[in-house]
């Protein structure tokens, strides 16, 4: 087990989110989380590699992952689509802690940013300026820099908005290959289909009661709440 | 030649007001190119409104010799623009509403406390900046906060880097984004009151603003555009300071500063052209 929830209660200073969040992240897991709009997804995933502390409860990490070896791609939203970077820059800015108290990247940062742009499928785009480069790629940028960061765990905002369905199925591909390779993969996402079909966990959030199971647990439990709202109608 | 001989005569009045200018230039456009990326150019022009009316309520209430008002104002405008990154992350204010409220609250305030005591001799240089201000004692402010602004941009280039392009997976990866935030609101104050007199309350987010956007219009990389602004932004001062040596300092380096961002569009514009 490498990450457990402990009865945690997430938000912001003056907002409870969420409560009773009970869950175990297993080394190799693919979780997909859904939620509806607002209901704390993104809250989730920044209680989950640290950004903001939970308000309650615990969250246990295994003594070989750190809340800082989480790799994490944030929601597109918060990038700037101005800025001046190439996209090689921004994948070796996922190495910083791997400076520790240096100032500058060696030699060693450069080769290791330049492998994990071969992983990716993304070595030739290494020079071009990262704001011209399309939303699929863009966000690919973004995954290698988060897989430099990281020790076994990925978690990704809502990767596939704005994407293209071409660029989605590559990036679907792309997850589900990393996961093989022994990587966990916790994912915000609204594609319902895809995520039934490769996730291993699927947490659905909401105010009070958080749920957690197999793919098929959730079929059946969404199954069973749309013959219950039927029936109220009928 | 009467322009050259007249430089010439009064170098030594001349040379503080260049190396103030010229170190102010530098500080800000570094600043800047962090500022505007990270949307917080406004900050610039809001703290340079709690500039003027804080240096116009200490100098109309004369509790302070005008020469140290400088000592006073500095800690309070670095408190203040704590307080206009702290509301900006706040969701009940937004950011762009609080510098508003912030900025005219203190320019009222500073106007109505100094028309009291009459200090209309100062107002048009505080409002739009005179060189004629710049002496040694801006100097010896402005000059370690150049060496430590140039040399920690230099080592911390990676960092600030990552803290610029992403807060979220900066503080992810657990870099103190909120540190990084407060040094760089810290500098800004110290070069808005520093500059304040030779560029005006009214122009000085400008040369905070305009170097970086002018770079960001031919760079497209980080370290580039951080070069090519504070290069364009020395190399504005030094032209405006020399060409309209008779005229408002603040006026004549935004217009040099703005000549400059047209040229850069239009290099940019070209490029993009040829590129497809």
């Amino acid at each position: 087990m490498l990450i457990k929830f402990d009865n945690v209660q997430i938000g912001y200073v003056n907002k409870v989110i969420c409560n009773n969040i009970n869950l175990e992240i297993e080394d190799g897991d693919y979780i997909t989380v859904f939620g509806e709009n607002g209901s704390g997804k993104t809250t989730f995933l920044k209680t989950l590699v640290g950004i903001i502390p939970e308000l309650k409860g615990k969250i246990i990490y295994d003594k070989s992952i750190d809340t800082k070896s989480i790799g994490y791609l944030p929601q597109s939203i918060n990038v700037r689509s101005d800025f001046p970077a190439s996209a090689f820059e921004i994948v070796l800015s996922g190495c910083i802690k791997r400076l520790k108290f240096r100032p500058f990247y060696t030699k060693k940062e450069k080769d290791f940013a330049k492998e994990v742009m071969q992983i990716f499928n993304i070595s030739r785009l290494a020079g071009r300026p990262f704001r011209e480069l399309s939303g699929g790629q863009q966000q690919r940028v973004l995954l290698a820099r988060a897989y430099c960061s990281m020790k076994k765990i990925l978690v990704l905002d809502e990767p596939f908005t704005g994407l293209d369905p071409y660029s989605v199925k590559q990036l679907i591909l792309t997850l589900d290959e990393l996961n093989k390779q022994g990587i966990t993969i916790i994912i915000v996402s609204h594609l319902v289909s895809a995520a039934l079909e490769c996730s291993k966990k699927i947490v659905k959030i909401s105010k009070d009661e958080t749920f957690v199971g197999t793919p098929e647990e959730y079929k059946r439990k969404e199954e069973e709440e749309y013959a219950a709202v039927r029936n109220d109608i009928e | 030649m009467l322009l050259l001989e007249m430089i010439l005569n009064n170098f030594d009045k001349l040379i503080y007001p260049l190396a103030v200018g010229c170190l102010l230039s530098l500080t800000a456009s570094l600043l800047g190119v962090v500022l505007v990326l990270k949307r917080y150019s406004m900050i610039g022009d809001g703290l340079s409104h709690v500039t003027f009316g804080v240096f116009a309520i200490t100098l109309g209430l004369e509790f302070i010799d005008p020469d140290l008002s400088v000592f006073v104002v500095i800690p309070i405008v670095i408190v203040a623009a704590y307080f206009l990154l702290r509301l900006g992350e706040s969701q009940r204010i937004k950011g762009d509403a609080a510098i508003g409220l912030i900025s005219s609250a203190f320019l009222a305030i500073g106007y109505l406390v100094g028309s009291q005591t009459g200090f209309t001799r100062d107002i048009q240089s505080y409002m739009f900046g005179s060189i004629a201000f710049a002496g040694a004692d801006q100097l010896m402010i402005i000059a370690p906060i150049a060496v430590i602004v140039v040399v920690s941009f230099i080592f911390l280039y990676n960092r600030i880097f990552a803290v610029t392009f992403d807060e979220n997976f900066a503080k992810a990866i657990g870099i103190n984004t909120r540190l990084y935030n407060m040094i760089f609101a810290c500098f800004t104050a110290v070069v808005i009151v520093v500059g304040i007199k030779i560029m005006g309350s009214l122009l000085i987010s400008s040369i905070i603003i305009l170097p970086a956007l002018s770079a960001m219009q031919v760079f497209t990389k980080f370290k580039k555009v951080m070069i090519a602004s504070a290069l364009m932004s020395v190399g504005c001062f030094v032209l405006a300071f020399f060409l309209f040596i008779n005229y408002s300092s603040g006026a004549s380096v935004v217009i040099v500063n703005l000549i400059c961002f047209v040229i850069c569009a239009i290099i940019g514009a070209i490029r993009k052209k040829l590129a497809r």
